[in-house]
């Protein structure tokens, strides 16, 4: 299992509901209901995958997060999960708005545009950057509206959304983010992930 | 056909049964047939609802027809639903007619046939009926219910009813309440056999009604994908149209064919009754119009499968019931398949249909025994 899911795993606690959106081929969730006994559920817009999760007994529904989350009612997961798709909503913020109704926590996790590659790739080269995270072309790149891990964090400010925890992934190790290590953070991280209400 | 065959296991059912209508029914027989073994722990049995025009022999040679049971790509040893390890059992419907207490039984108060004096009946009543078979058989905990399109319909109504008697529930190509379009389509049949004068008359069979009805029916069961592929404009055994009302086209060769054959194996006014059920089917008037009350205890693990061709029973109408599952917390998941092949696609070659009723299955039957 990759780094960023087990650092999803440690934040969330132990017997909870966990809707996980954009669950792809239902790693994490199996993960969350073998190991830690929490009552999963996943969406996915990839029917290959939906059958893939069903065929290893995952409750997971075929369907798009911009239209699907307005059946589940207010608060009725202990947690969401949105690894990096929040970016490849036509409408992020109301997604997110969504999120925060139906969970009541959510983690988010980013691809951090301001990662040092992706700057020296723009400032050197003056193309749009490729990276391992974001291996796309500007022209088939799912991703439309990317964000730095400091974009995210004034975000949530100016929406007075509250940050519970905010982790990045750096080298490959998890590491928290502080009021004092953001620059840093912001340079030097590929991912960022928090836990938001 | 003479289905007073040896061959066809009834259960007498003494208890009363207050059926929605407000009769109230007894003594009367349920036909059930059960495919594989009861293992020893009771985990492996599969409730299997038939729909409209369906029968207790789902899998294998059907002895009264002759012919193959509806279900045989998904049902049978090494199927998706594994003969070898699921004991499978499929009762006919109430109202229906290879067996069951139907309008072709004969009323012992008359000495007729019951025909059109046979009570209305509705889903549920036909989903009540076939819980006494679980008494029978000795089965606290079903593992799973299952049905396509009307067998669809008693999954819902079944897990509603009985929140805790099946661990896994798979409605496949259905509706939690019939659309006006499937009334309309319905009462079409309905009306084609009482157009046909020899419906009034007991002694006769209105084959032609029914074959109409059956012809109109089967249209809606494929898509206009599926038949232009399958038929297009082709002729049927001419190098030309011929200028007539003959069956120049194969399509028309094909629906004759198809009428033809069901008079031969179905009671017309066992296709008023059911087709009846079905309409009167509203599992969210049940429920004061709120669809996820119908839901609120059930423990089932729901899989809701529907197909993209289907037009009778679209996508959209199996989402209402995974919205109304999620909306109350239940265990729901749900997969659209790609089929160019209609309604029927649930009973047809559907390879990842078959992938993915099998797997999810084989899936909770692990848990389902591990639990236990």
């Amino acid at each position: 299992m990759k780094n960023e899911f087990k650092a999803i795993s440690q934040i969330i606690q132990n017997s909870k509901r966990v809707l996980d959106i954009g669950c792809g081929d239902g790693t994490l969730m199996e993960h969350l209901k073998s190991k830690q006994k929490n009552d999963v559920r996943g969406l996915e817009r990839k029917k290959e995958l939906v059958q893939i999760c069903i065929s290893k007994g995952l409750p997971v529904i075929e369907g798009d997060a911009e239209k699907e989350l307005i059946q589940f009612p207010d608060k009725s997961f202990d947690y969401i999960v949105l690894s990096q798709t929040l970016q490849a909503f036509l409408h992020p913020e109301e997604v997110l708005k969504q999120l925060l109704r139906v969970g009541k926590q959510t983690i988010v996790t980013i691809p951090n545009f301001g990662y040092w590659k992706i700057r020296v790739h723009l400032l050197l080269k003056g193309t749009m950057p490729i990276t391992k995270n974001l291996p796309y072309q500007w022209y088939n790149t799912k991703n439309l509206h990317m964000c730095t891990i400091q974009d995210f964090v004034n975000f949530c400010n100016d929406k007075k959304i509250k940050i519970n925890r905010s982790l990045c992934l750096t080298n490959e190790k998890i590491s928290e983010i502080t009021k004092n290590n953001m620059n840093y953070k912001n340079i030097f991280s590929e991912l960022g992930i928090f836990l938001i209400e | 056909m003479n289905i007073e065959n040896k061959n066809i296991k009834k259960l007498i059912i003494n208890e009363s049964v207050k059926l929605d209508c407000g009769k109230i029914i007894k003594n009367f027989p349920l036909a059930y047939e059960t495919y594989g073994t009861l293992n020893k722990k009771k985990t492996n049995a599969v409730l299997a609802f038939h729909a409209l025009t369906g029968d207790q022999f789902i899998t294998n040679l059907n002895p009264i027809t002759k012919r193959e049971g509806w279900w045989t790509f998904a049902v049978g040893p090494e199927k998706a639903i594994d003969t070898n390890k699921y004991f499978v059992i499929c009762a006919n419907v109430l109202g229906g007619c290879m067996g069951s207490f139907g309008p072709k039984e004969i009323n012992l108060e008359t000495n007729k046939k019951f025909g059109t004096t046979f009570p209305v009946i509705t889903i549920r009543d036909i989903v009540k009926v076939q819980s006494f078979l679980l008494k029978h058989l000795n089965i606290d905990k079903l593992f799973a219910v299952v049905g396509g399109s009307m067998g669809g319909m008693q999954v819902l109504q079944f897990t509603s009813l009985y929140p805790d008697l099946a661990y896994c529930a798979i409605p496949i190509a259905c509706s939690a309440s019939h659309s006006a379009q499937n009334i309309a389509l319905n009462e079409l049949g309905r009306q084609a056999i009482m157009a046909d004068p020899n419906w009034k008359d007991e002694k006769l069979t209105p084959d032609k009604g029914l074959a109409v009805a059956r012809m109109a029916a089967h249209i809606t069961y494929l898509s206009k994908q599926g038949l232009q592929e399958k038929f297009g404009r082709k002729l049927q055994d001419k190098g030309s149209l011929k200028f007539s009302f003959d069956a120049d086209f194969q399509i028309e060769s094909y629906l004759r064919y198809q009428g033809a054959a069901f008079v031969d194996r179905f009671d017309a006014n066992s296709y008023l009754y059911i087709t009846r059920a079905m309409d009167y089917f509203d599992l969210e008037k049940q429920f004061n119009g709120n669809l996820s009350l119908a839901f609120k205890n059930t423990k089932s693990k729901f899989c809701i499968i529907s197909f993209s061709s289907d037009w009778l029973y679209p996508t959209s109408e199996n989402k209402e019931i995974v919205i109304a599952l999620n909306a109350c917390g239940a265990n729901v998941g749900f997969v659209e398949i790609e089929s160019d092949k209609g309604h029927d696609s649930f009973l047809l070659n559907v390879p990842k249909f078959l992938k993915t009723l099998s797997e999810f299955l084989n899936s909770n039957y692990i848990d389902f025994n591990n639990e236990k």
